[in-house]
């Protein structure tokens, strides 16, 4: 029997009748059509697949999409902004934190996670942040400075605006 | 000074321009970044069906009967096919050829028996993924299963098991290499080091997974193929002759590839079955690789086991070397299966005068998944286990491990350098890698520290590795397919140019650094030059991408290329101005005289060109070029990797506390990609040393089916990697570059071994194989039985830390 779920993808409502077994990774994929979400196990074990529902980072593919139901997911195509990457998106391109590029939406996703958490996170915190998502190109250094990066544009950007509203 | 994972910046990009030697970002990534780019499973074709496998759950068996009425009863469900629905399908090509090779038949779905755990044997096609695997599960395979012969050494024994009986042996083939004088080396020698090494066999999971999707149009008689390949068009003549298709009909695109280390370097079966599949259901067929699929089913690489002999002189000079190589094969070939193991024996001396070889290497079939090309493909096999030899050879003469590499290395004028094996080394200084990395590792100084800590039951060990390899995959003799490659110039109408490669890029950012090397030549921007490739439609004939080639054969394809462009283009301009062709400059959008008194833009002279008026008399209009470049030799990076670890007694665990690299892989394009060539693939490497191996039990079932059991590394596992180069320019080719895509791996493996293996020196242990997993380690430690003076006195103090 299919249910009813909606979901708001990157601020935009999305409603669907699904299966009750279908996966949160499919659902963005096949069901809204947005393929920058990838599949790399669906075990869980490999975090390609990480997306942000309600703003913390999950495996996309151990969540059924019904468990999203009423929820805000993110993934990797809403992260530009206005034609405008994202900081953490500017961090891998300048620090060449990517080579294949298949781990990349999942690691974004992930450092995004960390980063609002935690403004300045130290390298080893990064290290164990990104535990949980693999990358086999980059032997992760330059993913780390990728993430450096994109905290200290973070802080500027919030420094800037902190100046702006004084 | 370099900061860590930074280079010293050495780049001498050679080149008129000033793009060659660049830190620029690359221009594949905005597309990779905002998830905008597409891989084999973005595809989305109108009426577009989904295809899952059923997989052999054994290692060896006689299918008895299938049935595939319940699957077919699953709603969703198109067809299910066995192997005699395949009539007349080709088998899975081997392109590797060796005197005497037994080949077995690989056909892409099993007949009668099945030989390991994942081959496929019946292909599920469904409406959507989720009814295509739910069928897949109710195909009924009854099978009777057969010994598995698993383990590499008891496969060779006379009472084996037989995986083909027809051939009434395991043993595949027999590959000797001799050279000089053995006999007399080993009774020359005062001293003879004996070990037995293993390269365990190990995955090489790309985190993309395989995928393929197929399309036929019978009106146009196109079979478009969209593969997750490093080698789209052999791939192309490879399907046409397995599916009995005029070439000309078939097309093969790759999407974005995420990934390949080797493993897309093939042909598979599910490329010709989903092609089939395709054609016969007239719709869009689309096949996604599991990552159990991946681990079980995608080539494996390494597993050899070597019995080694090496012959010195008391004062660390080598006088011969003795190998002999047990490969395991697996049970089917797969594109370059039994030539891989080869290779090791091509490069086993390393970067060491040996004078006296004698090699001979066996390979094996068992019933586990083919091995083939991984990362370094048979050449880290080989520097491991002559890297391993060196330091035990240090050991026993008592000497510095860097004392005797320094002894046994060519002098950097003895280059171009002969081995005893029969290649020839184009350019190195291996000294200069070496006293650099000691330098950048301070490694006086972790001497002395490593002795002090031993008194204080601290065991730091320190690893070398001095490391050739064979790379700039290579000169047509030496190759089964051809070792040139292509390329094509195009400059367009509006003065941009299209770069059309035979490589196939799948990562390693050649968007970005051929359009530095184009740039250049002609005098424009990196943003003015695409470069396309992947497309057999779009690109003229190639080879791809592995070996480390894509740069010195594929770049230098570009470069001779974009000559030709330049030729025409300075007659042209010459013509126009009225002045001589021969000596003009590229430069700023311009051709300019060389005294600068005259230039042509660059524009008007590609308007002359197309437009055909202007040109000199009797030349081709237009302004496209292709080149393929055949290479005179391979080409052979080097370098100096430094490890120092701690090792704790109480866990068996290893902590890398420093990684200094220093690489040289000839002149640099853009040192960023470099790096982040050479930390992938010291990462491949320490991986190999510390974690992962592909695990079969004694009934060939695999063990590590999934990455909770393959232990790939973490970014909490690494250490911060200091790096540096030296340029030695390649004569191979005139950019003077050399490829850097394997060398990480290469080097690195064999330094932390030796690391590990030094730390625990004092206790008595000489060796322990790869991995380097804790519990191993601790095993060791504790069953080390005769422990040195030194080495008691670490365990009594070990002891006493415990015990306050």
């Amino acid at each position: 029997m299919k249910k009813d779920i909606a979901i708001n993808l990157n601020g935009v409502e999305h409603r669907a009748q699904v299966e009750p077994r279908l996966l949160l990774v499919h659902f963005l994929r096949e069901t809204a059509g947005l393929t920058g979400t990838h599949i790399g196990c669906e075990t869980s074990l490999c975090g390609a697949c990480t997306v942000l529902l309600d703003g913390r980072a999950v495996k996309s593919c151990t969540v059924l999409a019904v468990q999203a139901d009423g929820r805000s997911v993110a993934t990797i195509e809403g992260l530009a902004q206005g034609g405008q990457l994202h900081a953490i998106q500017e961090g891998f391109w300048e620090q060449h934190g990517l080579q294949c590029g298949y781990c990349t939406p999942g690691m974004i996703m992930c450092a995004h996670d960390l980063l609002e958490r935690s403004a300045t996170p130290t390298e080893q915190e990064i290290r164990e942040a990104l535990d949980g998502n693999l990358c086999r190109c980059t032997g992760y250094q330059h993913i780390i400075n990728s993430v450096q990066a994109a905290a200290r544009k973070l802080g500027k950007r919030k420094t800037t605006r902190a100046v702006a509203a004084d | 000074m370099p900061r860590n994972g930074k280079s010293n910046g050495k780049t001498n990009g050679k080149g008129n321009g000033h793009w060659m030697g660049q830190r620029l970002k690359r221009k594949e990534d905005p597309r990779l970044i905002q998830g905008i780019s597409h891989y084999a499973d973005d595809l989305r074709l109108p009426g577009m069906l989904h295809c899952a496998f059923v997989r052999s759950p054994h290692a060896h068996a006689v299918i008895r009967s299938i049935d595939t009425s319940p699957a077919r009863a699953v709603p969703g469900v198109i067809t299910v096919i066995l192997a005699q629905d395949l009539e007349g399908v080709g088998n899975v090509p081997c392109a590797g050829v060796l005197p005497d090779l037994k080949t077995p038949a690989h056909p892409p779905l099993a007949r009668e028996r099945v030989r390991y755990v994942g081959e496929p044997v019946a292909a599920v096609v469904a409406e959507d993924i989720y009814a295509a695997r739910d069928a897949a599960e109710l195909v009924q395979v009854e099978y009777d299963p057969l010994p598995a012969v698993v383990d590499t050494e008891k496969a060779t024994a006379k009472d084996a098991d037989l995986i083909y009986p027809e051939f009434k042996t395991n043993v595949a083939y027999v590959h000797p290499l001799k050279n000089g004088d053995i006999a007399s080396a080993f009774k020359r020698a005062n001293k003879v080091v004996k070990e037995r090494l293993v390269n365990q066999r190990l995955a090489p999971v790309s985190l993309e997974p395989r995928g393929v999707a197929a399309q036929y149009l019978p009106g146009e008689r196109t079979l478009t193929v969209w593969s997750s390949t490093q080698i789209p068009h052999l791939l192309k003549t490879q399907i046409s002759l397995m599916l009995g298709l005029p070439e000309t009909s078939v097309r093969v695109v790759t999407p974005e590839v995420g990934g390949g280390f080797g493993s897309k370097l093939n042909v598979y079966g599910e490329e010709a079955v989903v092609p089939w599949l395709a054609i016969k259901l007239g719709r869009p067929v689309k096949w996604i690789e599991t990552r159990r699929e991946n681990m079980q089913a995608t080539i494996h690489g390494r597993d050899q086991i070597a019995y080694l002999e090496l012959a010195l002189k008391r004062d660390g000079t080598i006088l011969g070397l003795r190998a002999r190589i047990l490969a395991d094969l697996g049970a089917y070939y797969q594109l370059l299966t039994p030539i891989i193991p080869t290779l090791t024996a091509l490069l086993i001396t390393g970067c060491y005068k040996i004078p006296a070889v004698d090699i001979e290497i066996t390979g094996v079939l068992t019933n586990k998944m083919a091995t083939d090309a991984y990362r370094g493909a048979g050449r880290p096999e080989a520097t491991y286990v002559i890297e391993r030899m060196v330091d035990l050879a240090a050991r026993e003469l008592k000497m510095d491990p860097v004392e005797i590499r320094r002894k046994n290395f060519p002098k950097p004028t003895e280059f171009p350098y002969n081995t005893s094996t029969g290649v020839i080394y184009d350019s190195a200084n291996y000294q200069m890698s070496l006293k650099r990395a000691l330098e950048l590792a301070g490694y006086s100084k972790l001497r002395a520290r490593q002795k002090a800590g031993w008194k204080q039951g601290k065991y730091y060990g320190i690893g070398l590795s001095t490391y050739v390899e064979i790379c700039g995959m290579g000169p047509s003799s030496a190759m089964p397919a051809g070792g040139w490659e292509s390329a094509t110039v195009r400059v367009e109408p509006t003065g941009k140019i299209t770069v059309l490669t035979g490589a196939s890029p799948h990562g390693q950012g050649q968007e970005t650094t051929f359009a530095q090397l184009v740039a250049d030549q002609l005098g424009l921007k990196p943003e003015d030059v695409a470069v396309i490739h992947g497309d057999t439609a779009a690109v003229p004939y190639g080879i791809g991408t592995f070996g480390s080639r894509a740069t010195a054969v594929g770049g230098t394809a570009v470069y001779y290329a974009t000559e030709k462009i330049k030729t025409k283009m300075s007659a042209i301009a010459a013509h126009l101005m009225g002045v001589k062709p021969d000596e003009l400059a590229f430069g700023g959008g311009k051709i300019t005289t060389k005294d600068k008194k005259k230039s042509v833009g660059f524009g008007e002279a590609v308007s002359a060109a197309y437009m055909a008026r202007t040109l000199p008399p009797g030349m081709e209009p237009g302004l496209e070029a292709t080149h393929f470049f055949e290479p005179s030799n391979f080409t052979y990076p080097f370098g100096a990797h430094i490890c120092s670890v701690e090792v704790d007694p109480e866990t068996g665990e290893t902590k890398i506390e420093k990684y200094v690299a220093v690489d040289d892989c000839g002149n640099v394009i853009n040192p960023l990609l470099v790096d982040g060539q050479i930390h992938g693939g010291i990462v491949q490497g320490l991986a190999q040393a510390l974690y992962e191996e592909v695990i079969y039990n004694e009934d060939g079932q695999l063990v590590t089916g999934s990455l909770m059991d393959y232990a790939l590394p973490k970014a909490v596992h690494q250490p911060q990697f200091v790096l540096d180069r030296t340029v030695t320019p390649s004569p191979v080719n005139p950019m003077g570059v050399k490829g850097v895509g394997e060398a990480g791996t290469i080097g690195s493996c064999p330094a932390v071994v030796n690391a590990v293996c030094d730390a625990l020196a004092p206790l008595g242990i000489k060796h322990i194989d790869m991995p380097l997993k804790p519990e191993k380690v601790w095993r060791a430690i504790q069953s080390a039985q005769t422990p040195s003076p030194a080495g008691k006195r670490a365990r009594a103090q070990s002891r006493a830390r415990r015990t306050a």
